[in-house]
């Protein structure tokens, strides 16, 4: 058994579960977006916010968000592992990569919500 | 002319500064030999070199090592399948400190193998006979049990370069299964709790390396997908 408290799940189980899950969830919202901006040729502001304010289009996006911010941290979690060897570099980079996810998500509830 | 370049990595720490790469000619006369009699020729003209060998016929997994680009047994591995262009470079396996040539400290392989505990755990009493399998339970156990502990697929592992005191690479991983799925062994739980952390089983990135590089043929990428079956079925 190998301690580590940086990682989001702080087991490699839940880390494994997670990145899987967030991957689905990224995917169908992707294939969304992707969808939606190509069937819909002439999309003007009143479209694209009338979009954004129906509540399950909030409830997928956040979702998505959410699933973001977990695939990147443990994703780059792995990275710092595997490659900053120093341990003071390491825990400063996973620092900054965190707390970069969490005004990431924030930020984006706050334009979810906000307009 | 069949004279085949043969260029061997070279270093004695007691002398060499660093490592160096030197050049043999080697005359095969024509036969498709392996690359581990290729090894004895190059030694008749510098009795220094060093590498380990035991058997010459894949059993005992002394002389892994790299072979121009991959792992690979020398003593089973015929000119015909590795050398191109007349050429032959051959390494000591990757990520492990070089004791000597083509000799490496294996140390950090086997305590990653001693971890995993590779031994039959059974707290019932010893019956008189003895612990009897079904044929389909000792199924269960092909494509396990044969691994020589060569190496070869832990030292082609990214995964086990950058961690190797942390994972425990594709070799240890096909041990640790093989006792998972003994229907003799009762230690199934206390075996996955020391491998649910996030370096043990799931630093594996399933590059397949291992697979591509075993000369035994055997499959460390699917029964490491096997231990993560047990893991997630005990802990949902």
């Amino acid at each position: 058994m190998v301690t580590n408290i940086t990682n989001l799940g702080r087991s490699g189980l839940s880390d494994w579960l997670l990145q899987r899950v967030s991957a689905v969830i990224l995917a169908l919202y992707t294939l969304f977006m992707v969808g939606y901006l190509l069937l819909s040729p002439g999309l003007d502001y009143a479209a694209w916010s009338g979009l954004f304010a129906h509540t399950w289009m909030r409830i997928f996006s956040l979702l998505a968000f959410i699933s973001l911010a977990a695939h990147a941290w443990i994703g780059l979690w792995t990275v710092t592992t595997d490659y900053l060897k120093p341990t003071g570099i390491r825990i400063a980079v996973q620092l900054i990569i965190i707390l970069a996810i969490f005004v990431f998500l924030v930020w984006g509830i706050t334009v979810l919500w906000g307009a | 002319m069949s004279k085949l370049q043969v260029s061997l990595y070279r270093y004695n720490p007691e002398t060499d500064s660093a490592p160096y790469m030197q050049e043999f000619q080697v005359d095969t006369q024509g036969r498709d030999l392996m690359v581990l009699d290729v090894l004895h020729l190059a030694k008749e003209q510098d009795n220094g070199l060093a590498y380990r060998r035991s058997c010459r016929e894949g059993v005992c997994g002394s002389d892994g090592m790299n072979m121009n680009g991959k792992n690979g047994l020398a003593c089973i591995t015929p000119l015909s399948e590795v050398v191109k262009g007349n050429e032959l470079t051959l390494r000591p396996l990757p990520g492990l400190p070089v004791i000597r040539d083509l000799v490496v400290d294996m140390g950090l392989f086997y305590k990653q193998y001693e971890r995993i505990q590779p031994y039959l755990q059974n707290n019932e009493p010893a019956p008189a006979i003895e612990r009897l399998q079904s044929p389909e339970e000792r199924d269960k156990l092909d494509g396990l049990y044969e691994c020589i502990l060569c190496a070869c697929c832990s030292t082609a592992c990214p995964s086990f370069w950058w961690n190797p005191e942390k994972f425990v690479g594709p070799a240890g991983l096909l041990q640790s299964y093989r006792f998972l799925a003994d229907s003799r062994d009762t230690a199934t739980r206390e075996r996955l709790a020391e491998l649910e952390d996030p370096f043990s089983v799931f630093r594996c990135r399933g590059i397949m390396n291992c697979v591509a590089v075993c000369p035994k043929g055997l499959n460390p990428t699917r029964a490491i997908g096997k231990i993560r079956e047990m893991l997630l079925a005990n802990a949902t």
